[in-house]
């Protein structure tokens, strides 16, 4: 079973994320921040990470920057969850190492559709 | 895979007003000037979540007011502009309006506020506005200008597509593309998701062996699509590798030239077109994307069905984390307890089980606790509206006030909390309206300009005190004591002290305010605040200096499900007084008892006179006692003041569990619940304030006080 981090500060959008990937047979581990998340992926290793690019404390781009640096996430699908107001933020995300980016708002089918682009 | 996304909605409304409740708060440090790097941040992020789970969960009406709001905030956050006080005003009005649209929807209506538009519209002219001149453009525009632009991508794509037989996508991924965390292999097999297909891998950029790197692709592929798909399709599979990698799209049917004219190719071996070409994808991708959305948000059904309050509170996971170790330990000693039945019983099995038994009520005494805890919230949750309400009640009035907030970590059951919030902002109003003076009449009295109100709260014994200071005027005893006479209070001879024409306030029907202003005196007086912090067994007092202010002091209980008592008897009738109450027990002297004007009898204590209550008389039972000697006195505090309780006989202390009596039966007067006992019994908890009503004794604190005096004066006659 493919396991995947989702990290994200709403609660809301953390379990809608977390259900619709379980549903889809994934395995998913939750974080609320990017402290969180990489306090997380250091102790275990994720086929996916999936994160917010607001948030408290750390942010989903300095969290994919920490994590590109990880020997173990060297080639790990790192994705985030931007908004359609944040262009500018995809490019800073991609020179940070993130593979790729959803955009905000996105249904639950949507979600699981991007995901076959990085993760079989 | 069909998700029922209303799962989630209770959830958003409740991180959405906590949300705005951070907002707030930060945009109140603002206006106070005591902001930091940290609250633009904060702000932004809460109005962006708001945002993004509102268009994900399909309140298109939130999703569009939060658009603007947040636009704005992103550009004061970017430095593009100074947060203004027009822009904290508006940004307060948004909060209020978008909590209403949210406890609009969460009980199933989705109408929106009329002040939506406006404030939209303000938003929009502030946008504009400035923006607009600077040659920038807003995210409005912006937005609107990638779906046109979206739109006639997709047309010209579509226009394109009506005499294509396929397509032949040339895939030159760079070659660090893996470090990436892409993988072309998925990427080429969801390209030939798309329809059949023919996949041709071209290896010849493989290095010799020496110069193979293991990380790097150098791989290419050919694909060759013979299905109805459009080019953005095919796009959109590229995205997020489009900048870096090459990727060649061309018509099947068509020849080169015409297909580059027609759709700009995303070819890099042209420096200039592939730049253009880039940042056509980059724009019009998203906007695509957005308007599918729109589509799926549309088609799914609205969830109509009204939502009953759910009445969650959120609990830190220690609180659940202790619990279950708590009831892991009580699974422990119930195992530990079935085995001894196991084998045959003999003394010493006997001695294990009295261990257990121990245990057990350990368990039971700690699973309690941590019970009780999940139900406590920090005071913050009522403090944190105050900020808000001190600034506009402030500039209501004219008068410049400081807000202190102090424990507000002071936890609190839930139910006590709910309870609690009316009568503070009786009370907070009330000190910011009468107790505060405007900066005229501090300078003139020699005080600093702005005035000063503190929320204090802290655990005291069993109970929680909320404290609020203010440093205004005080209580005026004179004017209270004049009103109270011509009110019918007090006679005009009596001989108050201080503190008690202070307390005379809370007295019903009582009002200094010489005119009704806007705020205070609105026929809710302090009567009312005093009476329903009564109901939650709790006490509120004040104490006051004229001239430097006054402080308003509230006890409560900590809990409502839980007291402490005292089982007490009358001949055959177990009742309990909760401990709180109880200030001593003691026997009675005779010679200690007078009967003043031959109401009740009084106990001369250490210079005080207190009022005595048989129990059994006001509750209509056979005492065992003959004689006041016979039995004991409960002194207990009432009002400020004191009274005895005179009982058979005080039994054990014990927390009991306090079953409501209203809800299982009728409400009863001198009676606040009922509680089981160990033995099974039904007992009844007395409520001491109606007792004291029942029993007809009145101004407990002035006879107090007032019998001091008859004594000093008895003692020289």
């Amino acid at each position: 079973m493919k396991k995947i981090l989702a990290v994200d500060d709403s609660a809301s959008m953390r379990q809608m994320v977390s259900f619709t990937l379980q549903r889809a047979g994934y395995k998913v581990t939750e974080a609320k921040d990017g402290v969180e998340a990489l306090g997380i992926a250091r102790s275990e290793t994720f086929d996916l990470v999936l994160s917010d690019v607001n948030m408290p404390n750390m942010d989903g781009i300095s969290l994919i920057r920490e994590l590109r640096t990880l020997p173990e996430y060297k080639f790990v699908p790192l994705l985030m969850l931007t908004t359609e107001s944040g262009l500018e933020k995809k490019t800073e995300g991609k020179q940070a190492g993130a593979t790729g980016w959803i955009v905000k708002p996105f249904n639950p089918d949507q979600l699981i559709a991007t995901l076959g682009k990085v993760l079989r | 895979m069909t998700v029922d996304l209303s799962q989630f909605y209770q959830v958003f409304f409740d991180e959405s007003l906590e949300g705005l409740d951070a907002m707030e708060a930060e945009l109140l440090r603002y206006s106070e000037g005591t902001q930091d790097d940290e609250s633009i941040n904060t702000i932004f992020r809460a109005a962006h979540s708001i945002k993004g789970g509102s268009g994900t969960f399909g309140f298109d009406s939130i999703a569009g007011f939060t658009h603007v709001l947040e636009t704005l905030l992103d550009q004061i956050r970017d430095g593009q502009r100074d947060i203004t006080s027009q822009h904290i005003d508006l940004f307060l009005q948004s909060i209020d309006c978008l909590r209403e649209m949210i406890n609009a929807l969460s009980s199933g209506d989705d109408s929106v506020p009329e002040s939506t538009a406006q404030l939209k519209a303000a938003f929009e002219a502030i946008l504009n506005d400035e923006v607009a001149d600077e040659g920038e453009q807003s995210a409005l525009e912006a937005e609107q200008i990638t779906t046109d632009s979206a739109t006639q991508a997709a047309a010209i794509a579509s226009e394109a597509h009506e005499n294509t037989s396929g397509w032949k996508v040339t895939f030159i991924p760079s070659e660090d593309i893996l470090m990436t965390g892409n993988e072309p292999l998925y990427l080429i097999q969801e390209l030939t998701e798309l329809g059949d297909h023919e996949v041709e891998l071209v290896t010849e950029k493989i290095p010799s062996w020496s110069e193979l790197k293991p990380e790097f692709c150098y791989l290419r592929w050919i694909v060759k699509l013979y299905c109805d798909c459009t080019e953005q399709q095919i796009n959109e599979v590229f995205e997020w590798v489009a900048d870096e990698s090459e990727i060649k799209i061309e018509e099947l049917a068509a020849t080169e030239s015409t297909k580059v004219a027609a759709v700009p190719a995303l070819n890099q071996q042209d420096t200039a077109s592939s730049e253009a070409a880039a940042n056509e994808v980059k724009s019009s991708a998203p906007a695509v994307t957005k308007n599918a959305d729109t589509k799926a948000a549309t088609a799914k059904p609205a969830t109509k069905a009204k939502q009953a309050d759910a009445n969650s509170i959120r609990v830190g996971i220690d609180k659940v984390d202790s619990l279950i170790n708590m009831v892991g330990e009580l699974v422990i000693t119930q195992a530990m307890l079935s085995q001894l039945f196991e084998g045959e019983m003999t003394a010493q099995s006997l001695t294990r089980m009295k261990e257990g038994l121990a245990q057990l009520e350990h368990n039971t005494r700690d699973l309690q606790e941590s019970v009780m805890r999940i139900r406590m919230l920090p005071i913050s949750f009522v403090f944190s509206r105050f900020p808000r309400l001190v600034r506009d009640t402030g500039q209501k009035l004219g008068k410049k006030i400081e807000l202190i907030l102090q424990g507000e970590s002071t936890e609190l059951d839930k139910t006590v909390m709910e309870k609690i919030s009316d009568p503070l902002v009786h009370l907070v109003r009330n000190a910011m309206d009468h107790g505060l003076e405007s900066p005229e009449q501090r300078l003139a009295a020699g005080k600093p300009e702005i005035g000063k109100l503190t929320l204090n709260a802290y655990h005291q014994g069993g109970n929680v005190v909320i404290e609020i200071i203010d440093d205004g005027k005080g209580l005026d005893p004179i004017k209270i004591k004049n009103k109270a006479i011509s009110n019918g209070l007090i006679g005009e001879n009596d001989e108050l002290s201080e503190e008690q024409i202070n307390l005379l306030i809370f007295e019903a029907g009582f009002s200094t305010a010489e005119a009704v202003s806007d705020l205070s005196g609105r026929g809710v007086g302090m009567d009312v605040v005093k009476s329903n912090i009564q109901a939650l067994n709790g006490s509120v007092d004040v104490e006051s200096v004229v001239g430097k202010g006054a402080t308003f002091r509230i006890r409560l209980p900590l809990t409502l499900a839980i007291l402490d008592g005292q089982l007490i008897r009358i001949g055959q009738h177990v009742y309990i007084i909760p401990l709180v109450n109880i200030i001593e027990s003691l026997q009675i002297n005779q010679n200690d008892v007078s009967r003043i004007g031959g109401e009740y009898d009084v106990l001369h204590l250490r210079g005080e006179y207190v009022p005595i209550i048989c129990l059994a008389d006001v509750f209509l039972h056979k005492s065992d006692a003959q004689t006041l000697t016979d039995g004991l006195l409960v002194v207990v505090e009432v009002d400020g003041g004191k009274v005895g309780i005179f009982v058979d006989d005080l039994l054990a202390q014990q927390q009991v569990v306090i079953k409501s009596l209203e809800a299982n039966y009728n409400k009863v007067e001198g009676i606040s619940g009922a509680t089981i006992l160990g033995d099974g019994t039904v007992s009844l908890i007395i409520d001491i304030v109606s007792l004291v009503r029942m029993a007809g004794v009145k101004n407990i604190s002035s006879h107090n006080l007032v019998a001091t005096e008859t004594h000093a004066q008895g003692g020289t006659a």
